[in-house]
């Protein structure tokens, strides 16, 4: 009896560290999945903090009226003026190329930029100015310490003389960094300092609301087809594996089809919304009818047995009872589908989204590219300034993903009944 | 009456159209691979061993032909995916039988849209991630340890696949295991047995069935995953298994082949579609095992 116990009890402390090991496994397993999360968004999130600020030059433009028409100013050469203002500031200056190397340090966008800033203030005009215009994005990653000047020379991205003109500009108080909005209010760029997101924005809110109206519509009714009127045969049964099936297909086969069958056979604008939409409504379209369908059957039978007993017919039954209740259910499963629509980037490369625009697309039927679509364009580009753009644009998409998901949540708390 | 008649129509039609996606997707395919299939023979697409789809511009030019053998294909995307699978399997299933058998239940209402979070990052991000955080380190890292590897590694784009897969597995996982009895559990715990003695001997045996598809849905997932082997991966199209070679994917070949200039009856557009019929037949295939394998263990146990 005594030996039983014995060995019963017998490395009873060894299986309890086994115990302990296995939970610590566990915890671990669960810290490191987290931990890339975190690392991840954190320094996505750092590298995209850079374009917060944006550099400006101080730069004496005169703009008298034997350089500027009064009555015309936008006639004005400002591109001339902008580099006789720098040639005025740096006089020792005389070489082709160092005068190029100086034209640089001001954005491509400088010469635009002064003419808008003199047709917003016209009593700018008749003497000498110092108007501020974005620097170059290289100007930029020096003043902000990215670039190691270390290095030899050739292996930079500025010379010794630019840095040279930068630190004297600086020492004269004729830089600074601004609070920098034109990354959501401009269009693409071949110019990492003034290319912005909101092309590629409105691409993408252009095929989410193509994408909603297709696939919300037909998902609520297949959904509740499949739920209520549905019969039991084998018809219906090919409809349930099918659309199960359809959720696990790799997204980019959706974009073969629109490829070939939108584009190819149905002849539809190219690299157009319209068409990016139709290729997500499809791909929403399982989760869409799931979602759906989870809804109507968390609505008691009782509710349409109820209308059927006082005499509606099944159709009345179900619009009139069910689906008013399953509503908020829908809903939820649908900013869940277009939270994923948001996010897809594979198959709108294959219908032709990966077009350069500059343009804020003004219908469904031009030339658009989308969110992430643009951040893959910039993530490839070889600039080093566009990585932060690339980062930034990442953090506006994740902020868009989060708030749809949060909406999510709330509607479902505010209108969830419990039965 | 004719009204709710016609109501009912329209919800079937809108029910039908799902089954119109999928024909949709297969003649799509299929056309243009049959056209694909007249200038290259099948036996050369299913068993060659190089892949090299530029054809020249003139028909007379020397090498005009182009290579279109995809096993070098699949070899890279089994290896990528093989990596994911790798790092996936065990953080996602060890996480599922934590969340499922120890956590306290408002830890698991943290943890639980912490690892959902995961899954709903957009793969442009991830991709991203690999390509200018992961790879780097992992050259360095390879570097100081006097291995050559590739800026454009398997290894990176595997590992951060894997990460994006754990919430797939976990919560499938899960599902499977909170299935099981709790007669089962305290049968177990009941004969003396420890808590990790009674998941290791019979929850997880039992829920074997379960987690196989769940980890066969996962590895569809990671086949069919375009973007960050896209931005991650490499162009090269080689026969390697050294997980820090460049390697290349059908999803990779896919876009290459259809973006950018192209002419639409030419072999090298035509097999893009060839490569897509392929990628759908293996994924269905694998999504119908797997659905089939976790539909009858849930029977088993209802």
């Amino acid at each position: 009896m005594i030996e039983l116990t014995k060995k019963a009890g017998f490395g009873l402390a060894s299986r309890h560290r086994a115990e302990q090991r296995f939970r610590w496994a566990g915890r671990s397993a669960i810290a490191i999945s987290l931990m890339f999360l975190t690392l991840m968004v954190g320094s996505i999130a750092l590298t995209a903090s850079g374009t917060l600020r944006q550099a400006q030059i101080a730069i004496q433009i005169d703009l008298g009226p034997q350089n500027v028409d009064p009555a015309d100013p936008a006639s004005a050469s400002y591109g001339r003026l902008v580099k006789s203002g720098l040639r005025d500031m740096f006089p020792d200056v005389t070489s082709r190329r160092d005068k190029k190397a100086l034209y640089n340090l001001v954005s491509f966008e400088g010469s635009f930029e002064a003419a808008r800033i003199v047709a917003e203030n016209p009593d700018l005009l008749g003497g000498v100015q110092t108007l501020w215009l974005t620097a170059s994005d290289d100007l930029d990653l020096y003043l902000r310490g990215k670039i190691d000047i270390t290095l030899p020379e050739k292996q930079r991205l500025i010379s010794d003389k630019e840095v040279a003109w930068i630190d004297g500009l600086q020492a004269s108080g004729q830089l600074r960094r601004v609070g920098n909005w034109n990354f959501l209010t401009n269009g693409d760029s071949r110019e990492p300092e003034i290319a912005g997101i909101l092309s590629a924005l409105v691409g993408s809110l252009y095929s989410l609301a193509v994408c909603f109206g297709l696939s919300f519509p037909i998902g609520i009714g297949a959904a509740i087809y499949l739920e209520e009127f549905a019969p039991a045969n084998r018809l219906s049964d090919l409809i349930e594996v099918n659309i199960n099936n359809l959720a696990a297909v790799p997204s980019i086969v959706f974009g073969l089809l629109g490829l070939s069958i939108f584009l190819g056979y149905m002849g539809m604008p190219r690299s157009s919304p319209l068409v990016g939409g139709m290729v997500l409504a499809l791909m929403t379209l399982p989760t869409m009818i799931i979602a759906a369908r989870a809804a109507l059957r968390s609505v008691p039978p009782s509710f349409k047995e109820g209308a059927l007993a006082l005499g509606a017919s099944p159709v009345q039954a179900v619009f009139h009872h069910v689906f008013p209740v399953a509503m908020p259910g829908m809903l939820t499963g649908a900013i869940i589908g277009m939270a994923q629509a948001l996010g897809e980037t594979a198959p709108l490369l294959m219908i032709g989204m990966v077009a350069f625009i500059v343009d804020i697309p003004d219908s469904i039927l031009e030339p658009a590219t989308a969110l992430p679509v643009q951040i893959f364009l910039w993530a490839d580009s070889p600039e080093r300034a566009f990585t932060e753009k690339t980062a930034a644009a990442i953090i506006v998409l994740l902020i868009f993903l989060i708030s749809m998901n949060l909406i999510a949540i709330l509607l479902r708390r505010k209108l969830e009944t419990r039965f | 009456m004719w009204l709710d008649r016609i109501v009912v129509v329209f919800l079937a039609a809108a029910a039908g159209m799902a089954i119109l996606v999928t024909i949709g997707i297969v003649l799509s395919l299929v056309f243009e691979t049959l056209q694909f299939f007249d200038k290259i023979p099948i036996r050369e697409f299913l068993f060659g061993l190089k892949w090299s789809p530029q054809t020249a511009i003139r028909a007379d030019q020397v090498g005009s032909g182009g290579s279109f053998g995809i096993l070098p294909l699949i070899n890279g995307t089994l290896l990528i995916s093989a990596i994911a699978m790798i790092v996936a399997t065990p953080l996602g299933l060890i996480s599922a039988v934590y969340l499922s058998e120890y956590s306290s239940r408002r830890a698991r209402a943290w943890i639980k849209p912490g690892l959902e979070i995961l899954a709903g990052i957009p793969t442009v991000v991830y991709g991203f991630f690999a390509a200018l955080t992961l790879a780097p380190f992992i050259r360095m890292t390879g570097d100081q340890m006097g291995l050559e590897v590739a800026s454009e590694s398997a290894l990176a784009a595997g590992i951060v696949m894997g990460i994006m897969i754990v919430p797939l597995i976990s919560s499938l996982s899960d599902d499977v295991i909170n299935s099981v009895p709790q007669s089962l559990r305290d049968a177990s715990l009941g004969l003396g047995a420890t808590q990790s003695e009674t998941i290791r001997r019979v929850i997880l045996p039992a829920a074997l069935p379960g987690i196989s598809g769940s980890l066969l849905l996962a590895a569809s997932r990671a086949i069919g995953e375009t973007m960050i082997v896209l931005m991650a991966a490499g162009m090269a199209a080689k026969l390697t298994l050294n997980p820090l070679d460049a390697v290349t994917t059908i999803t990779v070949q896919i876009v290459a082949l259809l973006t950018g200039d192209q002419e639409f009856d030419s072999a090298k557009t035509l097999s893009a579609f060839a490569l897509g019929l392929f990628l759908f037949v293996i994924t269905l295939c694998i999504n119908v095992v797997a659905l089939h394998i976790v539909r009858k263990y849930q029977e088993q146990y209802d």
